[in-house]
């Protein structure tokens, strides 16, 4: 198969109309990720995109490589199988905040513990989509959702930390409305050996947006560009002040041995 | 007073007035209604509980182990691949007699995956140790959630039930339903009183490791109590009777068996169409009849053959499948006739799987075959023309 160097290579032109809202984030976070592929050249046969269940997950209908769907939760987990029997794959899972952080919790935790060689996309739309709007462990506290109409009671979580901390290589954080950083992110997240993470803010005007008063997309686009902070600042707001600010920035970018890497070495020196 | 209610909506009602201390849940499509209607009355303080989201339908089922442990009436609600996950749990739940009352709004399981209606996602629980009831309509869903709460909770059962009821037919359906009043309620569904629980002042330890010498006798325990269900569940629908006014079958309903040669043996929404069939029919002067299931586990066997013991030519209409063997209704009413005299002719249907059309034809076609070779496990509706690649043997 020949090296593609447009991104629209990588799209599935003949699935689309695609099924997400008008103003949905998806799409470009998406692009991102094609624009990622075309600039390294990397084969369509050499890259796998694991989805979530979820409405972020239909991404996996719309890309012209291979695409994998398990179920709510595991795409994680999935991923280190297909890892670990297929080195050279070059794996990418795209999946929401939910798929990644409620349910599939557990996973994320060990795959970024272990370093295993993935990219894991998490799509924050601070909501679960495709169940209709209810709240998820990203919603920032005191928001408003279909579970929680006096306010959400607890905290949004911070995934890049608890990523971070459990040892993954690249850690990065973004909004779809910093197209620019998002789409270097997301580059530079492939380019990274071992485990990879980029949160991607993206907007549901449908759900989160409406519960919120953020109705249209542009709403939530400039609620994006206010809200989102530089890393440095950020990190100086107290846990209070974070739940209405999403953070912008690299947190992590080391080279510690990934786990397959770590797993032939040990096995070699027995 | 009737009210034209949504079926979720109807069920988060009827769990309303049922006063719940505990409630968890985790979405899932087509449950998600009756909980978002849940989150609703607790937000507008209509229903003093503790309403808790969590982050998947592994930890709900566990909370509410966690709240009835305590001796709190709980409840939670799923659906297909959330049920499934909550396995584990609800065995767990059946094995430490918790009296937990679930509704499993009715879908297909993955792969590939579906959102739509069928019944093999209750089936895979069909050996917890849950007791289940399935609906054929709106009301039957209000009527036997209330007396699951009854069920459950009587000190001579203590299991959880599992009220089923198909996704999107009868969860999205609207239908004017009577919900009793909450007074009604309360005279029919006494407070909670576990005599064992997690209690500061008595200590017990709960759940611990049982070997050899004592396992058995757990599981046996089960069994003998769903069998004791059997003559406790009249009972229980006299009061709900009585405090009601109204009608409820708790086993199965017969329809139109009186004379009848041939019958259709059905479970949960799909009744209704198939009665229908049988009115058109019996206007043709055919003699036919249906025969609704509603108790699946336990399974009144004894009353079943005494409703089905004159009819000698039954069909079975399985909306799942044990793969690798029929359907698993259709098993059971076999083994119920095994050795018995004049056994029926026994045919076995599949249909409905995700969501697949069940029309007034294909009940008419299924009543007609019944007069021809007995089959084991017909598909019926089914598209060859999509059957792909290797599997399509011609
Ligand atoms: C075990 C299980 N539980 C629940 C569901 C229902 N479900 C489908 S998608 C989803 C959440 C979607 O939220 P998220 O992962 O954030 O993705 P989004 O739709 O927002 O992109 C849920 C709960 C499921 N498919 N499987
Ligand atoms: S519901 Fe929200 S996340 Fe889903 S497609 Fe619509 S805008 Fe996007």
């Amino acid at each position: 198969m020949s090296i593609s160097q447009d991104y629209t290579d990588y799209i599935a032109w003949d699935r689309l109309p695609h099924m997400w809202c008008p103003g949905c984030g998806n799409g470009i976070a998406l692009k991102g990720l094609a624009l990622a592929l075309a600039k390294q050249g990397i084969p369509r046969h050499k890259v796998l995109m694991a989805t979530g269940i979820g409405c972020s997950g239909r991404a996996g209908s719309y890309v012209s490589f291979h695409s994998f769907d398990g179920t709510h939760g595991r795409t994680i987990a999935f991923c280190t199988g297909i890892n670990v029997a297929q080195p050279d794959l070059k794996i990418v899972a795209f999946l929401g905040d939910g798929d990644c952080g409620a349910i599939g919790g557990n996973h994320l935790l060990h795959a970024a513990r272990r370093n295993n060689d993935l990219t894991v996309l998490e799509i924050n739309n601070f909501t679960y989509g495709m169940t209709g709007g209810q709240f998820s462990p990203t919603t920032p506290a005191h928001s408003f959702s279909s579970t929680s109409k006096h306010g959400k009671v607890d905290y949004g979580m911070d995934m890049c930390y608890l990523v971070a901390e459990a040892g993954a290589n690249y850690v990065a954080s973004t909004t779809v409305y910093h197209t620019a950083q998002l789409n270097k992110f997301i580059n530079e997240a492939i380019s990274t050996r071992g485990f990879s993470f980029v949160e991607i803010a993206s907007p549901c005007p449908t759900y989160y947006g409406r519960h919120n008063n953020l109705r249209s997309a542009p709403e939530m686009m400039e609620w994006f560009k206010e809200r989102a902070l530089p890393k440095e600042k950020y990190d100086e707001l107290t846990i209070e002040e974070k739940q209405k600010y999403i953070m912008r920035g690299r947190l992590v970018q080391r080279d510690r041995e990934d786990f397959l890497t770590m797993y032939m070495n040990e096995l070699n020196n027995e | 007073m009737k009210d034209f209610l949504e079926g979720s909506h109807a069920v988060a009602h009827a769990v309303k007035i049922c006063k719940p201390g505990v409630i968890s849940a985790y979405p899932i499509t087509p449950q998600t209604h009756i909980v978002e209607n849940l989150a609703e009355f607790v937000a507008s303080g209509e229903l003093k509980t503790e309403f808790i989201n969590v982050e998947s339908e592994h930890s709900a089922a566990s909370v509410v182990l966690g709240s009835l442990a305590m001796g709190v009436r709980s409840y939670t609600a799923s659906s297909s691949q959330g049920l499934l996950l909550m396995e584990e749990v609800l065995y767990n739940i059946a094995g430490l007699r918790l009296p937990l009352v679930i509704t499993c709004a009715n879908r297909a399981v993955s792969a590939p995956l579906s959102i739509w209606n069928d019944q093999q996602d209750s089936e895979a629980l069909r050996d917890a140790g849950v007791i289940q009831l399935y609906v054929e309509n709106i009301q039957e869903a209000v009527d036997l959630h209330l007396f699951a709460f009854r069920l459950a909770e009587d000190p001579r059962v203590l299991l959880p039930v599992m009220v089923c009821m198909d996704g999107f037919v009868l969860t999205h359906a609207y239908e004017a339903v009577d919900i009793p009043e909450e007074s009604e309620v309360d005279s029919f569904l006494p407070p909670l009183e576990l005599r064992e629980k997690l209690d500061t002042e008595n200590p017990l330890s709960m759940g611990i490791v049982s070997d050899a010498r004592f396992y058995m006798e757990t599981r046996y325990a089960i069994q003998e109590t769903m069998k004791e269900a059997i003559v406790i569940m009249p009972e229980l629908k006299k009061d709900f009777i009585q405090i009601t006014g109204r009608n409820l079958n708790v086993f199965f309903e017969s329809y139109k068996l009186e004379e009848a040669q041939k019958v259709i043996i059905c479970r949960g929404s799909v009744s209704g169409t198939v009665k229908e069939v049988v009115d058109e029919m019996r206007d043709e002067g055919h003699k036919v009849g249906a025969l609704k299931l509603i108790s699946y586990r336990p399974f009144p066997t004894e009353e079943l053959y005494r409703a089905l013991k004159n009819i000698p030519l039954i069909g079975v209409l399985d909306r799942a499948i044990s793969l690798g063997s029929s359907g698993p209704m259709y098993t059971e009413f076999k083994a119920l006739f095994q050795g018995k005299e004049g056994t029926p002719k026994i045919s076995g249907f599949i249909g409905g799987l995700g969501q697949r059309d069940i029309t007034k034809k294909h009940v008419r076609e299924m009543f007609e075959k019944l007069d021809g070779e007995e089959i084991t496990c017909e598909f019926i509706n089914l598209n060859v023309e999509y059957l792909m690649g290797a599997r399509k043997y011609t």
